[in-house]
């Protein structure tokens, strides 16, 4: 009962991200719905591309949410998040390689495709309890949380802070991507993990799986929301939002500032990985250009432009630019990556806050408005003098 | 001269002796001693330069001495502790220039200082008891804050930020306060209301204030130390020390 009334609390005092949240929750029940029940062919009628996009979309907004977190409100800019998101989604590749079992074109029981061709004669040991559905769930957590808290208790503990975290942080995601390159790394090297047959039992091809997918990542996208939210609002999240704006004084108050830190970067990236492992089987592959530092700094803008440390920026900047690159790269492929580049400028000189700031403003006047209206009918005398 | 105050003092709550420290090749502190008795106020005097600012980096962690013992209570070594340990350990900061979390409100800003538990789950499941929303509130109305309770730190005053800081730095109920240069960018009234602030807190806690005004230091009417390239030059009342030759020279001559 506690817990619960603290969670409706939460969500009424959120002005704008109830409102996010609902449009998100409307999306997620509504396209799925379409696409299973009304024949692609009719006016209502959604292709599969259409919901293909749309989990995209609603992967990367967690994904987003998940960079929020650290950057927003800790001033942490990982610029290498794409990293744990690529982790994730491969720890759910591995786990949809083993699904497919015999039916590989070699239609080996035991070893993917890719290792029959690399003439490997066993299964690697990192390969070992992958299919298993509970094991690969709990990988899809741990394996970007374990990377996160080696990378960040060293770099936390060095004090490695501001643009030099930035940099280290791309550097690692690049460095990973290289390695998941290597055939001999043995995660399929440049064609990555594909192919995939079934998803506990479900065909991953078929419409009715994706559709269950896209509403299934509209839920974790909520929930990881609300749990987001708890988390900013707590004190905890007070003490973040002291380490970054005073970083020193958070320590001379008392607080280990290396702890937060690494705290809220874990649990960022297990829900970056999360996000990834949701990715997989909706796109029916995963390779190392998921590592590419260009995804990482795509993050950063969706954050930038839906503007930091509001969390419902987050969701709104990933699903307005997820979608222009779905229209842009149709219409002028080769100029997408301009376009973005032009945004991500523009957004940091013309409007720091992001879209966010925007709707903020636009409250923060009607309040005004509201308030200024009711005492002058009251008085009507001062009308003039006030304005 | 150390001698004796261990003989007049039984225990030292900070206890600074040849301490030294430099930052390439130049000596910032230069075996410096210092014994600070428990409920003392003591202000720290010196020109630009003198180490003050490094003084107080040493004693709350976050320079470490090339040599020198710097002692908590006697038997505290404070050379082997990070800020935050040594913050809890009961020493609290205040910086030279405003520093609180500008976009929390200040009821949130003496929230996070409040004295209490300081960990992760904690924080993460901490609501205040109704113990601590008074003090909070005591505190808010003793800076003079009462209507700005709500509002984002970052709207207020540069004289209203200091306060609150001291606000903060009382309310974490500290064993010793380190207030570097209060009075700095405050007008005369504010200065000498945070004078007799600082007076009162010292009737509790140890204070070491580092100053320039001397009208500051004069009113805070305590024991003065001169610092003067990283060594204690003369240490006494305020009257005594300018009327020391050495000390008019390097300072209060210019």
């Amino acid at each position: 009962m506690f817990r619960q009334s603290i969670i409706l609390q939460t969500i009424q005092k959120d002005s704008i991200g109830k409102y996010v949240l609902g449009f998100v929750l409307c999306l997620g029940i509504i396209i799925p719905l379409l696409n299973v029940m009304v024949p692609q062919e009719s006016t209502f009628g959604v292709s599969t591309y259409t919901i293909t996009l749309l989990g995209q979309i609603l992967c990367f907004a967690i994904l987003a949410l998940a960079l929020d977190l650290v950057w927003g409100y800790c001033g942490i800019l990982s610029l290498g998040h794409g990293a744990f998101f690529a982790l994730g989604g491969y720890a759910m590749g591995m786990y949809l390689m083993r699904q497919i079992g015999d039916r590989g074109v070699y239609g080996n029981p035991e070893l993917p495709d890719f290792m029959v061709f690399l003439n490997w004669d066993s299964l690697p040991w990192y390969w070992y309890g992958f299919d298993n559905f509970g094991f690969a769930m709990l990988m899809v957590i741990m394996v970007p949380g374990l990377l996160a808290y080696v990378f960040g208790w060293l770099a936390f503990r060095s004090r490695v802070t501001g643009v030099y975290f930035s940099i280290i942080s791309q550097a690692l995601t690049y460095a990973l991507m290289q390695a998941f390159f290597m055939n001999d790394f043995g995660f399929g090297g440049n064609n990555g993990l594909t192919d995939f047959k079934d998803l506990l039992g479900f065909s991953v091809q078929a419409d009715s799986t994706r559709s269950f997918l896209v509403f299934f990542a509209a839920i974790v996208l909520c929930l990881s929301y609300i749990v987001c939210k708890l988390i900013v609002t707590s004190k905890f999240g007070r003490v973040l939002i002291s380490i970054r704006d005073a970083e020193s004084r958070s320590r001379f108050l008392g607080y280990k500032v290396e702890h937060y830190k690494l705290v809220i970067f874990v649990f960022s990236a297990a829900l970056a990985g999360i996000a990834g492992a949701i990715y997989v089987p909706m796109m029916g592959a995963i390779s190392p250009a998921e590592f590419s530092p260009i995804n990482s700094i795509g993050i950063v803008i969706f954050v930038a432009l839906g503007g930091r440390g509001t969390l419902y920026g987050a969701i709104v900047g990933a699903i307005v630019i997820t979608y222009a690159k779905a229209i842009f790269t149709t219409a002028f492929p080769e100029l997408w990556l301009f376009a973005l580049g032009a945004l991500f400028v523009l957004t940091t000189m013309y409007m720091p806050k992001g879209l966010a700031g925007i709707a903020q403003n636009i409250i923060d006047k009607m309040k005004e408005k509201r308030t200024m209206q009711q005492p002058n009918r009251v008085e009507g005398d001062s009308v003039g003098s006030t304005k | 001269m150390i001698e004796t105050k261990h003989l007049d003092q039984v225990t030292s709550i900070l206890y600074l002796s040849g301490v030294t420290k430099s930052f390439d090749g130049f000596k910032a502190i230069n075996n410096l001693s210092l014994t600070i008795a428990p409920g003392e106020l003591r202000a720290v005097i010196g020109p630009n330069g003198a180490g003050k600012s490094t003084m107080m980096d040493i004693i709350t962690g976050k320079t470490r001495p090339d040599v020198g013992d710097v002692r908590f209570k006697d038997t505290i070594d404070l050379t082997t502790h990070d800020e935050a340990d040594i913050a809890n350990m009961g020493i609290g900061r205040k910086f030279q220039k405003p520093t609180v979390v500008e976009s929390l409100t200040v009821w949130e800003n003496l929230d996070l200082a409040l004295a209490g538990n300081r960990n992760v789950l904690q924080t993460l499941f901490y609501k205040p008891t109704d113990e601590q929303r008074q003090r909070i509130h005591e505190l808010i109305d003793l800076i003079g804050l009462q209507d700005k309770a709500d509002d984002l730190a970052a709207n207020l005053s540069h004289g209203q930020k200091q306060w609150l800081e001291i606000g903060m730095l009382f309310i974490q109920d500290p064993e010793v306060l380190l207030v570097d240069e209060p009075a700095g960018g405050m007008t005369d009234t504010e200065t000498m209301e945070t004078a007799k602030l600082l007076k009162e807190i010292s009737k509790q806690h140890s204070v070491v204030v580092v100053e320039h005004d001397m009208d500051f230091v004069r009113a805070l009417d305590c024991k003065v130390t001169v610092l003067h390239e990283g060594s204690v030059l003369a240490e006494g009342d305020l009257d005594t020390v300018s009327s020391n030759p050495r000390v008019v020279e390097v300072y209060l001559g210019r």
